[in-house]
C-alpha cells in the first residue's frame, strides 16, 4: 500500500450557476521518497485536487471520493481536529504566491516556530534554535537576522524559501508544492526547484509538484499526472511521457515546450481550458483536440489503460481505428 | 516621521482656523443675546442693554472680537464664562471627566460587543447569525439617540424601575471629586454603595451613546474579517494545522485590527456629538450638557472656547489614530 493514496477524487463546487465539476475522477499514488509531478494548465483543477485532500477549500466544495488513504488513515472520514494533526505536520502544502502567503503582520520567526510549537512543541529557545536551522537549510543568509524580518521586507524568492522553511520545518512526509516558481522570476525558479529536489532527496519526503510547465517536470519527477478541465487525462512515468505521449494533450503541452518549437514564437496550444459555462459535450479536450472526432464530439472518453481518450496516440498518430487524418481538421 | 508631522499639520492649521471662524460666528448667529435672555420677560431698557453689552466687551467692531478670541487662544485664554463668571477652560476641564467616563464607557462597550459579533458573524457568513446582526446593527446605527434614550429611560427607568433617570451618583451620597471620574472617586470612597450607585447611572448613558459606535463597529469589523479571511495567508495558517482560534483570532483578526482599530479611533467625533444629546437626556453633568446650556444662555465665549476645545480633542484623537495606523501597520512601520 502506497504512503498516500487517492482514488476517484471528485470536487464539486456550489456556484451561482449550479454546480461546477472543478476535479472529476483524478488518482494519485506516492510512496516515501517519490516524485509525482500534476501537469496542466491553468483552470485544469491541479490545486484545487491537492487542496481537498488537505481539506482547505472552503464549505462551497463538496468533496467525493473512492478512497483517500495516508499512512493507513482515512482521510475522508477523519475528524477536522484529527486532520489538523497531520496537515502541516506528515502533510504539507507550499503555495504559489510567496508573497501574499506569508502573513505581513508577524515576523518571519513568528510563522516558522508557530508551526513548530503546534506539532512538535519545545522551548523558546528549542524552537528558535530549529528556526535558525531550518532557515540556513533553505539557504537564506544570516539567518538569526532574518528570524526578525517582515515577509514585506524581502523577495519573492525569499519568501518562498521562507515558505518551504516553514512547510518542513515538522519533517513532512508528503510536501506538495503548487506551482513554488510561477510567480518568481526566471533566474530564482531553478534555485527554488533545486533546493526543492535537494531537500526532498535529503529528507526522503514524497513530494508532489504541481506545475504547467513540461520543461520542469522532464528535470524533477519520476511519475506524471496529466490533468485537463478537472479530469486526469495520461498518468506515465516521465520517460515515457516524454518519448511517447499517448494523450492529445500530452503531445500539445510537449509540442508547445520552448526548445521544441519550430517557429520563433512561442507556441500555445490554441483556446484555453473551458470553465464553468463552455463545457463542450464528450471529451472535454475536443474543442482543442486536433484529432477530435464527431465521436469525441459526443460521447465522454473512458480510461483506455491510463489514458483518457478514445483514439490514444501511438508515434504523435491516433489509434483505434481513426476515421482519419482528413476528419480532423483542427477547429479554433 | 517628520514630513507626516509637516503634511498633517498643513491640514490640522487651516482646519482649525475655520473651527474657530465657525464657532465664533455661529453663537452670534442666533437671535437674541446674554443680557436679553438673562433679563428674560422683565426685560431691560435699551440704555441698560447697551451698557451691559459694552461691559462685556461686545460694543467692538465684529473682527476685532474675532481677533482677540484668536489671540486669547493664542494665550490659552478663553475667556470667562458670562453666566459662571470662571475661566471656560476651567469650566470646561471640571466636567470634561464627566464626558470622558461616559464616552469610555460607551466605546468600551462598542467594542466589546462589536467585535466579537462582528467576527461571529464574518466567520459564519450568510448564517441567521449574520443576517440578524447585520439588520439590528443597520437600525442601531439609524437609531434617533434621542427617541433611543427616551424609550429605554420608560422601559427600564419608569416602568421596571432598574436604573435611575438622571446624573451621576444618587444624591445620598456625598463623593469628593479627586479624579473627577465618578466610578473612580466612588470605588475609592467610603461611602457604602456609592460604587453601586454610579455603575447603575452609567448603564442607560452608556448603551444610548454606544449604540451607534457598537453599530459601525460591528459592521466595519465584519466587513474587515471577511475580506482578510479569504486572503492566501489565511489559507496558510490553516496548511499549518492551527486551530481555528488561531486562524481566526491571531493570524485573520490581527490584519483585520489594523482597519478596525482605524475605524474605533474615528469613532470619537461622532461620540462626543452624541454625548451632547445623551447628556442632556440623562441630565449627565459632563461638557455636551454644558454646551447645550451655555447655548441656550447665549454665553457666548463659553460656546466658542467649547466649540474649539472639543474640536481640537478630535483632531487630536484622529491625529493620534493615524500614527497607531502606522503603528500596528508592520507595513508602514517597517518600510523596506
Ligand atoms: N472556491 C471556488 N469556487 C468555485 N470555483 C472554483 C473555486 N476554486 C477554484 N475554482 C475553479 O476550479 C477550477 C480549477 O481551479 P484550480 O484548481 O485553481 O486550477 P489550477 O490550479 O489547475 O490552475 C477553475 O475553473 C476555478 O475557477
Ligand atoms: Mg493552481
Amino acid at each position: 500500500m502506497s504512503l498516500l493514496e487517492i482514488r476517484n477524487l471528485s470536487v464539486e463546487f456550489e456556484t451561482a450557476h449550479g454546480l461546477f465539476r472543478a476535479v472529476d475522477g483524478v488518482d494519485l499514488e506516492i510512496d516515501q521518497g517519490e516524485m509525482v509531478a500534476i501537469v496542466g494548465e491553468s483552470g485544469s483543477g491541479k490545486s484545487v485536487s491537492m487542496l481537498a485532500l488537505m481539506g482547505l477549500l472552503p464549505w462551497t466544495a463538496k468533496i467525493t471520493a473512492d478512497r483517500m488513504n495516508f499512512d493507513g488513515q482515512d482521510l475522508l472520514t477523519i475528524s477536522q481536529k484529527e486532520r489538523r494533526k497531520i496537515i502541516g505536520k506528515d502533510i504539507s502544502m507550499i503555495f504559489q504566491e510567496p508573497m501574499t502567503s506569508l502573513n505581513p503582520c508577524f515576523t518571519v520567526g513568528y510563522q516558522i516556530m508557530e508551526v513548530i510549537r503546534e506539532h512538535l512543541g519545545g522551548t523558546k529557545k528549542e524552537l528558535k534554535k530549529r528556526a535558525i536551522e531550518l532557515l540556513g537549510l533553505v539557504g537564506i543568509p544570516s539567518p538569526e537576522t532574518r528570524l526578525r524580518a517582515f515577509p514585506h521586507q524581502m523577495s519573492g524568492g525569499m519568501n518562498q524559501r521562507v515558505m518551504i522553511a516553514m512547510m518542513i520545518a515538522c519533517n513532512p512526509r508528503v510536501l506538495i508544492a503548487d506551482e513554488p516558481t510561477t510567480a518568481l522570476d526566471v533566474t530564482i525558479q531553478a534555485q527554488i526547484l533545486e533546493l526543492l529536489g535537494e531537500l526532498q532527496k535529503k529528507q526522503g519526503m514524497a513530494m508532489v509538484l504541481i506545475t504547467h510547465d513540461m520543461g520542469v517536470v522532464a528535470e524533477t519527477a519520476e511519475v506524471v499526472n496529466v490533468q485537463y478541465a478537472g479530469q486526469q487525462v495520461e498518468r506515465q512515468d516521465v520517460k515515457g511521457l516524454f518519448n511517447a505521449p499517448r494523450h492529445p494533450y500530452t503531445h500539445a503541452l510537449l509540442n508547445a515546450l520552448p526548445e521544441r518549437a519550430t517557429s520563433k514564437r512561442l507556441p500555445s496550444i490554441p483556446g484555453v481550458v473551458p470553465g464553468l459555462l463552455d463545457r463542450p459535450t464528450g471529451c472535454l479536450f475536443n474543442p482543442r483536440c486536433k484529432f477530435a472526432t464527431d465521436k469525441c464530439r459526443s460521447d465522454a472518453p473512458d480510461l483506455h489503460s491510463k489514458v483518457l481518450c478514445h483514439y490514444p496516440l501511438e508515434d504523435g498518430m491516433p489509434t483505434n481505428n481513426h476515421p482519419g487524418v482528413s476528419v480532423a481538421e483542427g477547429n479554433s | 516621521m517628520f514630513r507626516f508631522i509637516l503634511t498633517k499639520l498643513g491640514v490640522l492649521i487651516p482646519t482649525f482656523l475655520g473651527v474657530t471662524l465657525i464657532a465664533f460666528s455661529f453663537i452670534r448667529m442666533l437671535p437674541g443675546d446674554p443680557i436679553e435672555l438673562l433679563a428674560g420677560e422683565r426685560g431691560v431698557t435699551p440704555e441698560r442693554h447697551a451698557e451691559l453689552m459694552a461691559n462685556l466687551g461686545f460694543d467692538r467692531p465684529i473682527w476685532e472680537q474675532y481677533f482677540s478670541f484668536l489671540w486669547g487662544i493664542l494665550h490659552g485664554d478663553l475667556g470667562v464664562s458670562f453666566m459662571s463668571r470662571q475661566p471656560v477652560l476651567e469650566e470646561f476641564l471640571t466636567r470634561f471627566p464627566a464626558t470622558v467616563e461616559l464616552a469610555g464607557c460607551a466605546i468600551i462597550f462598542a467594542a466589546l460587543i462589536g467585535l466579537p459579533a462582528g467576527i461571529i458573524a464574518a466567520v459564519k457568513r450568510g448564517s441567521a447569525f449574520d443576517h440578524t446582526l447585520m439588520g439590528i446593527s443597520l437600525t442601531g446605527y439609524s437609531m434617533p439617540i434621542f427617541w433611543w434614550g427616551l424609550l429605554l429611560i420608560i422601559l427600564f427607568s419608569a416602568t421596571l424601575g432598574w436604573t435611575p433617570v438622571s446624573g451621576r451618583l444618587s444624591a445620598l451620597f456625598w463623593i469628593e471629586q479627586d479624579t473627577g471620574f465618578m466610578l473612580i472617586d466612588a470605588f475609592f470612597s467610603d461611602e457604602e454603595g456609592a460604587f453601586k450607585s454610579a455603575v447603575s447611572h452609567l448603564i442607560l448613558p452608556t448603551i444610548v451613546l454606544g449604540t451607534i459606535p457598537l453599530a459601525i463597529i460591528a459592521r466595519q469589523t465584519r466587513s474587515a474579517m471577511l475580506e482578510v479571511l479569504g486572503e492566501d495567508y489565511v489559507r496558510t495558517a490553516r496548511a499549518k494545522g492551527l486551530s481555528s482560534f488561531r486562524v481566526i483570532g491571531i493570524h485573520a483578526l490581527r490584519n483585520a485590527l489594523i482597519t478596525v482599530v482605524t475605524v474605533i479611533g474615528l469613532q470619537v467625533g461622532v461620540l462626543l456629538a452624541g454625548a451632547i444629546l445623551t447628556e442632556t437626556i440623562f441630565s449627565w453633568p459632563g461638557i455636551g450638557k454644558w454646551m447645550i446650556d451655555s447655548i441656550f444662555r447665549r454665553d457666548y465665549f463659553a460656546v466658542q472656547g467649547g466649540i474649539v476645545l472639543i474640536a481640537s480633542i478630535v483632531m487630536m484623537v484622529n491625529l493620534f489614530v493615524d500614527f497607531m495606523y502606522g503603528l500596528i501597520n508592520p507595513r508602514i512601520l517597517h518600510r523596506r
